[in-house]
């Protein structure tokens, strides 16, 4: 153990006699690590809500994020490395957020009996965020680790037959729900917590958040819905011919 | 005449062996521009002598008799029983306070050790000389200073934080808005690096989670979010 770590762990000082940074660090990395992830996953809902478009439009998107305007055909190793960076991220994101999770029953006693007493609308948002959060522990690691691992199978019909023969649309029906109510609620906090877009008004600033965040989480859940929908109806009219993948009208060498 | 209203309280007197914690009854009539404080001053003088709750000023400005109202922390006395349409409130100490009995909580322990932590006074680096006057406040300052400066240390934001809740230590929305009004104050020469070593952990500035519970409850309408926001800007690049 190093003496550093020693005197700041006995005193909760340095030997300058001052507080360790790291607190400050491991609040502006939750933050921007929440925010990433939240700029990530409101551009992920919509790319993959391309399906509402149709499969081609669908096709071509999945055939523009393995790169195929780089390299012929494209390749899966992008998404793998995309996979890969945004796992390192929600990692490192749930590490700084579980430090606020209640930590004992008592803890979780007092808050719950606490917030529902109050009836607070904010109050009861972070329930929200904790539970979701909680949930995307597990559902995130599943759909980020298949997408590491079976990067070639995205497409119109690849996916489909992983969402319905594959039974895996129960797992993607929490996620969304999980990862929306997570990702809305904690970009409000985000706004709230350093004080963005305050203006002259903060408090009808936020009355102002609150609207626009519920709108965003309205519409996120409803295109994610849909999308799953299609994906669903999509695998169960080619279960029949699972495993084949997606080709263009015309086209005998490109598979998805 | 008016309606029949039930206040139900919550009793207890940790201090005595004999006493369990339980939730009493007791049935009053109504009368116009009734608050809870009149409401209880009348169960104390008529029903029950031995009920104990808190007050002083009686307007709001003492911040003597937060109490939770239907769940909700509120200042007794500046709360109107009409304003619950079916008459029946229940009434619970603050939480997070050290209970003394029924209703009465000592917030005084509370905010003596939050004022010591956040040394609550003006610090300068150097020495006043009595025999100069004081250094001129542009108004505005002043305004923004004096603003802080209505808290009345009642104890609202503490007993609304779900924080302060779960952790005992957690310094509050009221010790984080007197750091704030040190912080404008230009007699006060700390700088960011000061208040860091004050606030600059997860008991501080960091283990605020901006569950908002402390500006929406607060008396004295105080825009506690923007201020908090301020202090973590600030001493998050300090």
């Amino acid at each position: 153990m190093s003496q550093k770590g020693t005197i700041e762990s006995l005193t909760g000082k340095n030997s300058q006699k001052k507080k360790s940074r790291i607190p400050a660090k491991m609040d502006f990395l939750q933050s921007a690590t929440g925010a990433i992830l939240a700029l990530f996953i409101t551009f992920h809902l919509l790319f993959e809500s391309s399906i509402l478009l149709g499969k081609e439009s669908m096709y071509h998107l999945t055939k523009f994020f393995e790169g195929e305007f780089l390299i012929e055909g494209g390749s899966p190793l992008f998404i793998v490395f995309l996979a890969l960076g945004i796992s390192v991220v929600f990692i490192l994101h749930a590490l700084l957020a579980m430090r606020k999770f209640p930590s004992s029953y008592r803890e979780y006693q007092r808050f719950r009996t606490h917030a529902k007493l109050m009836g607070h609308q904010d109050t009861n948002l972070w329930f929200i965020q904790i539970s979701s959060g909680f949930m995307l522990f597990f559902l995130g690691s599943i759909h980020l680790f298949t997408m590491m691992t079976q990067a070639q199978n995205i497409g119109p019909f690849a996916s489909s037959d992983r969402i319905y023969s594959d039974m895996a649309w129960p797992m993607y029906l929490m996620l969304l729900v999980s990862v929306v109510l997570h990702a809305g609620v904690g970009v409000y906090r985000l706004i709230v917590k350093w004080g963005w877009f305050d203006g002259s008004d903060p408090r009808a600033s936020r009355r102002r958040h609150q609207k626009i965040i519920k709108g965003a989480v309205l519409f996120y859940l409803l295109i994610g819905l849909f999308s799953l929908a299609t994906y669903i109806k999509i695998g169960y009219e080619h279960q029949a011919d699972y495993g084949e993948r997606y080709h263009l009208k015309g086209e005998v060498t490109h598979a998805d | 005449m008016g309606r029949e209203i039930t206040i139900k309280v919550l009793k207890y007197n940790p201090t005595d062996s004999q006493s369990t914690p339980t939730f009493v009854e007791y049935t009053l009539e109504e009368t116009p521009g009734m608050t809870l404080y009149i409401a209880l001053t009348k169960i104390k003088s008529s029903i029950d002598h031995d009920l104990t709750s808190d007050f002083v000023c009686r307007a709001g400005i003492c911040g003597a008799c937060g109490m939770l109202v239907n769940g909700k922390p509120q200042l007794a006395c500046r709360t109107l029983t009409s304003d619950f349409e079916g008459g029946k409130i229940e009434l619970l100490p603050l939480p997070t306070f050290k209970l003394i009995k029924d209703l009465s909580v000592d917030t005084g322990a509370w905010m003596e050790k939050m004022s010591l932590r956040v040394h609550s006074w003006i610090e300068k680096h150097e020495e006043t000389d009595l025999a100069k006057l004081e250094k001129r406040v542009e108004p505005a300052v002043a305004d923004e200073v004096f603003e802080l400066d209505r808290c009345i240390e009642c104890g609202i934001c503490v007993a609304s934080c779900s924080t302060a809740i779960m952790r005992e230590d957690f310094v509050g929305a009221v010790g984080l808005n007197r750091v704030a009004r040190f912080s404008i104050d230009p007699h006060d020469t700390r700088t960011d690096e000061d208040f860091y070593e004050l606030i600059g952990d997860d008991d501080g500035i960091f283990g605020c989670m901006s569950l908002m519970a402390c500006e929406d409850h607060c008396p004295k309408n105080l825009s506690l979010q923007s201020k908090i926001a301020y202090m973590r800007r600030k001493l998050v690049m300090s």
